[in-house]
């Protein structure tokens, strides 16, 4: 009993570490991070990287999501002879919601295992302990771009994987199910507000894409350099950023919708 | 691949996202640029104002002239107070007219109707409807017509 | 510590955990000469580089580097400090994503402004000096092992640092690398006047091209001086460690119980 007492006591206190170490960590990343011109190319790349070749996966289950509410909500909603308001249930639920958590988890998935991967292997190899050793601060060189990119490139992808959606639940919904066209945007423009809904979505991706590029970096360079170390640093990537961004979707929805 | 094609790609990718959200604002959310800015405000006192929420829509004959920006309570008359916002080209609605709550189909949202009276004064800014009819409650239009009154 | 030394440390004790790994080292390297520190795998060799790259704090003692105590600096300090330092990693440690040419030259682009044709005469210049000129375009997943650290060399001598730091350079080379590297260092430290430093278990190699060196075992150093003093030194445990004698007072076997509790047919425990 004491035991595993001593041992739940000890994983808490692992746990308040590691939640140290990343504070710190993202204070380094942050502060160090002046020089936006020299920067400016290691941005980029890793807003290719990052973003550009998370496209593809972000637009096919984007289209695959729209098509399938497209479908469900047909088959629901003509149960009360309201199929009518089929766009606006699919604008509603992929800009307040699946956009911004499917894109997240997708994104931890595609774009965050990878940043894992990739630090933690420099860490191995010794290249950040060399960039540290030639003077040049891996955080700022190595972590802050990638950061950054995650960060700019996650309420982007969001914002597609809304629009291929729609446009998939549109070619569901009018062109094979027959809702006509004009009905289905009218309804549309009717219901979904922009600042409370387009903007509350962005926010959330924003939120989202702090979070999940923070957890990425942060197990890479945490992570123990070896290679059972960055597998299980990959993993806890994938597996915190889904938690974390499932969690604080509900916080967010929570405050900005909880009210009415 | 060299810095100058990232570069180009990248800029692609920036342009496609604000674009998404281009259309997301327009045609999704149906924001028209002019819309901002030019309304003005009026209020009605309902006894039920039943399923009205805020952003509803107000019409007048079926067109949509505005939206409802709070609804409240008023501790004086213990009645509904709705206040619109009514776009500022529609300032032409006559001062007897009145505010009417309908139901979109048998099961859809309600909202608010502007029935047309006949004065030759307008409503500014701040006025209020003196007219007004609540909702229609359907469990009580269902009871009196059981009980037979 | 005498003006001739580049790097001191003074009683420097570091643990890791509850390990402790230096247990009061004191050592004075001399400014442009060759110096190897010896020892046993697992005794903290490429710890002690890391203290004087200033990557690790001691948890008390002094250690300076170019009259700099590396331990007390700023991180800014630390930075400007270690531009005069260059290190060549074990595994090299190459960014895998850049040309080898792009390697060479990223001190260079990070910390000077010089124009682009003059860095590329700088890159080339030093690729040259280790015998890979041909190899510029090459990638780091391209290399052998041996090119691999004769390119992370050359990247590290990029700036003209005043010291010089190898972390194993000969461990897992063949013949002829080898022979390629002992050669560098000679003349980089001879040509460029570098204070070297030199962390290895490879005996006759490391006593063949320093000018002195340090035995380390057991967190203290155990034994100090020119090779040929080494050579002759009384303590038997330096002795048993640069003639590689299997038995000594390093025992063959780990600690273990007394064999007559631990065999299970012996009347031991089953």
């Amino acid at each position: 009993m004491t035991g595993w007492l001593a041992t739940l006591g000890a994983r808490g206190i692992d746990s308040l570490r590691a939640f140290g170490r990343a504070g710190v960590f993202l204070v380094g990343v942050l502060t160090g991070t002046p020089r936006p011109i020299a920067g400016l190319p290691l941005l980029v790349r890793q807003l290719y990287s990052i973003g550009v070749l998370s496209l593809a996966i972000i637009v096919v289950s984007g289209l695959f999501i729209g098509m399938v509410l497209g479908l469900q909500g047909y088959t629901i909603l003509s149960d009360f002879g309201s199929e009518d308001a089929i766009g606006q249930m699919i604008a509603l639920t992929l800009v307040r919601e699946l956009g911004p958590v499917v894109t997240a988890l997708l994104f931890a998935g595609r774009a965050g295992s990878a940043l894992t991967a990739e630090i933690g292997l420099m860490k191995a190899t010794e290249q950040l302990s060399s960039m540290e050793m030639m003077g040049v601060d891996p955080l700022r060189r190595i972590v802050a771009p990638r950061l950054w990119g995650g960060f700019i490139a996650m309420p982007l992808l969001a914002l597609i994987f809304s629009v291929a959606g729609i446009w998939g639940g549109m070619m569901v919904g009018v062109e094979w199910l027959g809702v006509f066209e004009g009905v289905f945007w009218s309804n549309m423009q009717a219901s979904v507000s922009f600042w409370d809904d387009v903007v509350n979505g962005i926010i959330k991706s924003i939120v989202f894409g702090f979070v999940c590029s923070w957890i990425a970096v942060f197990q890479g360079y945490d992570c123990v350099p070896t290679s059972a170390g960055i597998s299980s640093a990959t993993t806890k990537t994938v597996v915190y950023s889904s938690l974390a961004v499932l969690g604080l979707d509900f916080v967010l929805t929570a405050v900005m919708f909880g009210n009415f | 691949m060299n810095q100058r094609a990232i570069e180009i790609i990248v800029g692609l990718f920036m342009v496609a996202g604000f674009a998404a959200l281009l259309f997301l604002a327009l045609q999704v959310s149906g924001l028209s640029p002019t819309a901002a800015g030019s309304t003005y405000t009026v209020s009605a006192r309902f006894n039920d104002a039943g399923g009205l929420a805020p952003r509803g829509k107000v019409s007048m004959a079926g067109v949509t002239v505005g939206t409802i920006s709070a609804i409240e309570l008023d501790t004086n008359t213990y009645q509904a107070r709705v206040t619109m916002r009514i776009d500022a080209t529609v300032d032409n609605i006559p001062t007897d007219s009145a505010a009417i709550i309908r139901t979109s189909g048998l099961l859809g949202g309600q909202y608010v109707d502007i029935s047309v009276g006949a004065d030759e004064e307008y409503m500014q800014d701040g006025d209020a409807f003196y007219a007004t009819q609540s909702a229609m409650n359907l469990e009580r239009i269902i009871s009196n017509f059981a009980s037979g009154k | 510590m005498s003006s001739a030394s580049y790097i001191s440390l003074q009683d420097v004790v570091f643990s890791r955990g509850s390990r402790r790994i230096f247990d009061g080292v004191t050592l004075d390297i001399p400014r442009g000469k060759i110096t190897a520190i010896m020892g046993p795998s697992g005794t903290g060799k490429t710890t002690l580089l890391r203290l004087i790259g200033g990557q690790l704090k001691p948890d008390s003692g002094e250690i300076v580097v170019a009259g700099e105590p590396v331990h007390r600096l700023k991180r800014k300090a630390l930075y400007l400090l270690r531009e005069k330092m260059g290190m060549l990693f074990q595994s090299g440690a190459l960014f895998t994503d850049l040309s080898v040419f792009e390697n060479v030259a990223f001190p260079l682009r990070v910390h000077t402004r010089l124009p682009d044709d003059m860095i590329r005469d700088i890159v080339l210049m030093k690729l040259e000096a280790v015998g890979l000129r041909g190899a510029r375009d090459l990638m780091p997943s391209e290399l052998s092992g041996g090119m691999t650290r004769r390119i992370a060399l050359a990247r590290s001598i990029a700036l003209d640092p005043e010291l010089i730091m190898y972390d194993e350079p000969f461990a897992g080379q063949d013949p002829v690398a080898m022979g390629v590297l002992v050669k560098l260092i000679r003349d980089l430290n001879s040509t460029m006047g570098l204070t070297s430093v030199l962390v290895s278990h490879d005996v006759p190699e490391s006593l063949g091209i320093c000018h002195y060196a340090f035995i380390i075992a057991d967190g203290r150093v155990i034994g100090e001086g020119t090779p040929d003093d080494l050579r002759q030194h009384p303590s038997a445990q330096v002795q048993q460690f640069l003639h590689g004698d299997p038995d000594g007072p390093v025992p063959f076997h780990y600690p273990a119980p007394a064999q007559t509790s631990d065999w299970a047919l012996h009347g031991g425990r089953p």
